[in-house]
């Protein structure tokens, strides 16, 4: 299977548990290779870098979004948000990670531990955490899978804007079709191939065809 | 990751599991601490063997009686006690004294014997008796505080005259002068004398019982002819010691061959000799070899409970590491390398071992100067800190744990970050 992802698009991976859709996830972001076939990112073949290349390539250029946050317990959110900048060894972090919180709206808790914070605050603390190091792309794994309705919104409107507004691109992994609704795009897998990829923009719906 | 932050992110795991990081850090305090302590507590009865030596005088040399396979029974005498031998006599000294051998200075011949009753009025006190010759303070660099030594006449007339130490004079007569004083000698109840008490020697000090300040000095002759002291077929009285003074600077090597010869040369039954020779740089020879052997013991028992804390270490660090497999994997995530979560978990442990370590050099260094000059039971306690052991104990638990927080961190650093997020 072929698949190009190109800059600035909002992506919607579906498909049933089992599809590949997870492992799709985890090859763009560099979390995992390819057992065959080639992953280039901006023409660069990331399949043959070593791990530490890897993994300076995941933390510059990717910010990722789980399904259960993956914050740290203990930490408050300005830290979370801090932390791939502790890995860049880059200066003014307590600025970037206090910009970053400001902009899904959490500019008010910033010292408060996970415990202390909603779902969808949580969520939004997962965000900033991707969004502090100025990525060109985020990967959202099932971003709204452990919220309610009214919070998933918030949330797919915060990643929207991120598209919308700064030209980042969001690819997001989802079973639910009101969330793959936000996207410009939507692909979905079966047994590990790509059975659909359709653009869908402003509620139309156009199927194309898929080289399998 | 900075090293600061490494630490930052230790520092907050060491706290957040504060009673475990304690438990943990107690192995190597104690072991660090016990290095030190038990380090200086060698270094310190080194230190009181040597002031003991050092104490016997200067520039001293000593003729011991020795077996020898040739020993005939005439010159022997009957089997001396384990150890010892009859076959140095008074005879010896008076030898060497006449033969004014270059580089001797003085010669003193005597014979101790333990388990004497001294008793005055309702004091009975047990000494031990050195019967010995009038040069012996020379000899010996002691001097008389209060009357004088034995004399000549007194050696040769046997007389019941005693010279006492100064903690034993203290003892026996706690008021007013001892000199002038009589007091009653006994011996396992064979003999009851009286003797005269002549002089009081000056405090000499050293440590422990048995120092020179609680001997009594009394003629040699005298306890061969009064308190059945041994001697041989001819009535030349044995003696287990002959002290000789040599000249400062003299060749001490000189010296002890010249001393050989004019023995040997009043020996002619045996052809080699029944008698060995010691200066003072042997003895602390010896005893340094036995406290060297004390303190490398007690150092290496405190080395082993070093090593059992970094194990306990090690243990805490891997299971720090399977407790913390999601937080690995967030962190792999949000882009850190293998090496940032070696040096995270590398820095953990060592920030224990260090924090431990300075404990317990606190503790140790506390406990080894609270020791010293301590009385315990009838030992007074000499610590002596040795500022290399603390270095030592301080660069081990740093070394153990780096060493004991690599393996975990590996194990760390090789987790998948995808399975490492999946964990719950």
């Amino acid at each position: 299977m072929s698949l190009e992802i190109n800059r600035g698009e909002f992506l919607a991976i579906m498909g049933t548990s089992g599809s590949g859709k997870s492992t799709m996830m985890n090859i763009i972001g560099c979390l995992d290779r390819p057992t065959a076939g080639h992953y280039y990112f901006e023409g660069h073949d990331v399949g043959r870098m070593s791990d530490d290349q890897q993994a300076l390539l995941r933390s510059r250029e990717f910010g990722f979004i789980f399904q259960q946050f993956n914050l740290l317990p203990r930490m408050s959110a300005i830290e979370q948000v801090e932390l791939p900048l502790v890995y860049q060894s880059k200066g003014g972090r307590r600025k970037r990670a206090k910009e970053a919180l400001a902009m899904v709206g959490l500019g008010n808790r910033m010292t408060h531990k996970p415990t202390m914070l909603s779902g969808g605050q949580q969520q939004r603390v997962a965000i900033a955490r991707a969004l502090v190091v100025n990525p060109r792309v985020i990967l959202a794994d099932e971003p709204t899978g452990a919220l309610d309705t009214r919070t998933s919104e918030e949330v797919m409107e915060i990643l929207e804007g991120l598209v919308r507004e700064r030209g980042i691109t969001v690819i997001l992994v989802t079973h639910e079709q009101d969330v793959a609704n936000y996207a410009d795009r939507i692909i979905r897998m079966r047994d590990g191939k790509i059975v659909e990829d359709a653009v869908h923009r402003h509620g139309e719906h156009h199927a194309r065809a898929v080289t399998a | 990751m900075s090293p600061f932050d490494a630490l930052r992110v230790a520092a907050r795991a060491i706290l957040a599991n504060g009673l475990r990081s304690v438990l943990t850090t107690l192995g190597m305090v104690i072991g660090v601490g016990s290095v030190i302590v038990l380090i200086a507590v060698g270094q310190g009865a080194q230190k009181g063997v040597q002031d003991q030596i050092r104490g016997l005088g200067q520039d001293l040399l000593f003729i011991k009686p020795a077996q020898t396979s040739g020993a005939a029974p005439g010159q022997g005498g009957a089997a001396g006690p384990a150890g010892g031998g009859q076959t140095l006599t008074k005879a010896d000294a008076d030898a060497l004294a006449a033969a004014n051998l270059p580089g001797v200075a003085g010669v003193a011949a005597q014979q101790t014997q333990d388990n004497i009753q001294l008793i005055s009025g309702a004091t009975n006190q047990a000494v031990t008796i050195v019967a010995t010759t009038p040069a012996y303070p020379t000899v010996r660099s002691m001097a008389v505080s209060d009357g004088r030594f034995i004399n000549d006449d007194e050696v040769t007339r046997k007389s019941l005259s005693i010279v006492l130490g100064a903690s034993l004079a203290q003892t026996l007569f706690p008021e007013g002068s001892a000199v002038g004083q009589s007091l009653r000698m006994t011996f396992f109840g064979r003999v009851n004398l009286t003797f005269t008490v002549v002089g009081v020697m000056a405090p000499k000090g050293g440590s422990g019982g048995g120092t020179a300040d609680d001997y009594a000095y009394i003629p040699l002759p005298t306890l061969q002819a009064r308190l059945g002291g041994p001697r041989n077929t001819t009535g030349d009285v044995f003696v287990n010691q002959v002290n000789v003074q040599m000249a400062p600077g003299a060749d001490q090597a000189a010296v002890k061959a010249a001393i050989t010869d004019t023995l040997m040369q009043r020996r002619t039954t045996v052809t080699t000799p029944n008698f060995s020779l010691q200066t003072q740089d042997d003895l602390l020879g010896a005893a340094g070899d036995v406290s060297r052997t004390l303190s490398i013991l007690l150092g290496s028992i405190a080395g082993i409970s070093l090593v059992v804390g970094g194990i306990g270490v090690m243990n805490i660090m891997l299971v720090s590491v399977t407790e913390r497999t999601r937080e690995i994997g967030i962190r792999r995530a949000v882009g850190a390398r293998g090496k940032d979560i070696i040096l995270q978990f590398v820095t953990e442990a060592l920030a224990l071992c260090v924090g431990g370590g300075l404990l317990g050099i606190a503790i140790g260094v506390g406990i080894a100067v609270g020791l010293d000059g301590r009385e315990v039971g009838s030992q007074t306690m000499a610590t002596v800190i040795q500022p290399w052991s603390i270095g030592v104990a301080f660069a081990v638990a740093a070394g153990i744990g780096a060493l004991s927080g690599s393996y975990p961190a590996y194990r760390a650093s090789r987790l998948d970050p995808i399975t490492a997020l999946r964990n719950e």
